[in-house]
């Protein structure tokens, strides 16, 4: 069977391109739980592209580029909390601005790094780590244990995460804060600082996505280049019922359509490639169409909370 | 009588001087801290500037430049403006524009009428294009809950990969013979005449600022306008109060989408004469600057699109003589809006303190 042998390769693919998905919605997530409604993690994600190249381009090393996406994430985190927390600015708009910045400054930034020079610098990208031993089972083995090492992690923050929220007294004061902020407050919980770090650290993880999209999934950045994989996963917490699991769930049935699509065209389907590279945005509008009625926001999610 | 009437008046202005200082200082804030990102990256922002302000008002012919960029500007500012007095958020301006183009594309090119009838019958097109787009982002929130802010971002991506494929094939719109990725040209009688000589400044800024006008005439002199704006306020509120808010934002998205259709419309007929995939360079996306600068509002919305309706027919200059990157504009464009919303907060929790303070006055 042509499809059994290829089954491996096929979910390594999906597994792969749900990576910066899964990502940029467990950083969502975070943000989301505290109450914070941020939709500008396309522009987060783009600016860490950019960063990440070049970290890897100067120090030679991608784990240094992911240091320096994660900062330029974590910059941004601070901004929108400075706008949102501290001054209450809408929280859409501000999102909306970031991923304008986003657009503006990663293409900036690029044409000052590396100039207008058509050639591609060489830079240091993610290789894939064969797990030793269980990458050799057949067809899972391909699938699951032959992976770039920020897939791993992005998939191993799933239980991480799940454990912090549901299992921790940080998880809950944190929730709470989401919940309902007036009785966080009283229960004696920094509501705005709590917000603060969740803006910041969530960032950073949304960063981790953009990272992993210019150094592992391809060698380099080009110009919008997350191409709305920031709002697919604003719709894939929508769609994960605002849990971890549910995230990895939506990232990954959101890109098999890419994997659905290289196949159709594999197989020389008279399907134009344009109807093939819409499939993802499309799922995205259905499961959001779907299952927007079932999902239970954060209570207090995209209010801004005032003290006193 | 008389009396309120001008303490009213005199509120209003002063609400109108508050926003206009927001906007104004907003902008200022923004242009010294795009100079001094060009001073960082070791270019001169003077003379970058100066480039700019060259390349938008420099002469006739740049200035009608900036008008071409002016007209898509204050269709997209005003379907974002419209959507968001009744709180929705409309980002899906972009893919609304695509279709509101590929509609009056399709009746440009294929359609045989009489001029008197061609142009407006392409303009009712582009409207309905875009409209439907639009309406059907609206119809997901209020069938399904589906959040708008998503479904018009993934709407926007559709509809251009929908163009794409329309003008790669003869056998749909591309031109026979020509080049991929662009329709047949449209026939001449469905064409925007040119409203300065020897330049490519259209008609299209006219009809514009027409919809300026009756952006304004259906929010503040119409039943259903001012049932909107009161949804805008509070959504739970107007619904308990006996308005259908579902079917306003249905409505809303029908009239915001169509408005955005229109610049794509304009764009199509006035300054492309074919459909192009991918024809637009962000005209969609800066409407949300547009209209937040202009505070929602006709006259705001007008300066806004001026603004950065400037900034992109000036800034290909200041990228040629200055060696700024014209992405800088996006840039600048973002710390506006961050500056607007921040100024305006500013203001509100400065009122409010002096609220606070005034009841104590009182008691001493």
């Amino acid at each position: 069977m042509a499809f059994f042998d290829s089954l491996g390769g096929y979910i390594n693919t999906d597994i792969s391109l749900a990576t910066p998905i899964l990502l940029a919605g467990l950083g969502l997530l975070i943000i989301n739980r505290a109450g914070l409604l941020n939709i500008g993690a396309e522009g987060t994600m783009l600016i860490a592209t950019i960063m990440a190249v070049y970290g890897s381009y100067i120090s030679g090393s991608v784990w240094v580029g992911l240091i320096f996406a994660m900062v330029s994430g974590a910059a941004v985190g601070a901004l929108f909390a400075l706008l949102t927390v501290t001054l209450r600015a809408n929280q859409t708009v501000v999102g909306a601005a970031i991923n304008v910045l986003g657009s503006g400054l990663s293409a900036t930034l690029f044409r000052i790094m590396f100039g207008v020079s058509s050639e591609v610098p060489a830079i240091d990208v993610f290789r894939v780590w064969k797990i030793p031993g269980l990458s050799a089972i057949p067809v899972i083995g391909e699938g699951l244990f032959s992976h770039m090492p920020m897939v791993y992690i992005a998939f191993l923050l799933v239980p991480v995460m799940s454990y912090f929220l549901f299992k921790t007294q940080a998880g809950l004061n944190l929730r709470s804060v989401g919940e309902n902020p007036k009785v966080a407050d009283t229960l004696g919980i920094n509501v705005y600082r709590t917000q603060y770090i969740a803006a910041i650290v969530g960032s950073m993880i949304i960063a981790l996505g953009g990272a992993f999209m210019s150094t592992g999934l391809t060698k380099f950045f080009s110009e919008e280049m997350v191409s709305g994989r920031g709002y697919i996963a604003l719709a894939a917490v929508v769609f994960g019922r605002y849990k971890p699991s549910g995230i990895m769930g939506a990232a990954m049935v959101f890109m098999a359509g890419i994997v659905i699509a290289n196949i159709l065209m594999a197989q020389g389907a008279g399907i134009p490639y344009q109807f093939l590279n819409m499939i993802p945005y499309v799922l995205t509008v259905i499961a959001l169409a779907a299952f927007a009625h079932s999902a239970v926001a954060p209570a207090a999610l995209g209010k801004p909370y005032k003290r006193g | 009588m008389k009396k309120s009437d001008s303490t009213k008046l005199k509120a209003t202005m002063d609400g109108v001087l508050r926003q206009c200082l927001v906007s104004v200082s907003a902008v200022i804030v923004a242009i010294l801290l795009g100079m001094l990102l060009i001073l960082l990256m070791g270019k001169n922002p003077i003379v970058a500037f100066s480039a700019l302000l060259q390349g938008a008002f420099g002469s006739m012919n740049s200035f009608a430049e900036t008008l071409v960029k002016v007209t898509p500007l204050l269709f997209t500012g005003i379907s974002y403006a419209l959507a968001n007095r009744c709180g929705l958020t409309n980002l899906g301006m972009e893919g609304q524009m695509y279709m509101g183009a590929l509609a009056a594309a399709a009746v440009g090119i294929f359609v045989e009428v009489p001029a008197a009838l061609h142009i407006p019958l392409c303009i009712l097109a582009g409207f309905i294009g875009g409209g439907l787009w639009g309406l059907l982002a609206g119809w997901l929130k209020v069938k399904f809950g589906a959040s708008e802010i998503i479904t018009t971002v993934m709407l926007n991506t559709i509809a251009i990969y929908f163009i794409e494929f329309m003008v790669t094939d003869p056998a749909r719109m591309m031109e026979p013979g020509g080049v991929s990725g662009q329709s047949s040209p449209l026939t001449d009688s469905a064409k925007l005449s040119i409203l300065l000589p020897n330049t490519r400044a259209h008609w299209g800024i006219m009809i514009g600022l027409l919809c300026i006008v009756l952006f304004w005439l259906f929010l503040w002199r119409s039943k259903k306008g001012y049932e909107v704006r009161v949804s805008g306020f509070n959504m739970q509120a107007a619904a308990y109060s006996g308005i259908n808010t579902s079917r306003n934002i249905l409505l809303v998205m029908l009239l915001a989408g169509g408005v955005a259709g229109l610049a794509g419309a304009s764009e199509v007929m006035g300054v492309q004469g074919r459909l192009y995939a991918g024809f637009s360079p962000g005209y969609g996306f800066d409407g949300i600057a547009v209209a937040l600068i202009g505070m929602n509002s006709p006259i705001g919305i007008i300066f806004g699109a001026l603004l950065f309706g400037a900034f992109r027919a000036g800034g290909n200059r200041m990228q040629m003589k200055a060696y700024v990157p014209f992405s800088i504009v996006n840039v600048i464009q973002a710390i506006v809006i961050f500056a607007v919303v921040a100024s305006q907060m500013l203001l509100e929790i400065w009122s409010e303190r002096q609220l606070k303070k005034q009841p104590k006055q009182q008691d001493a």
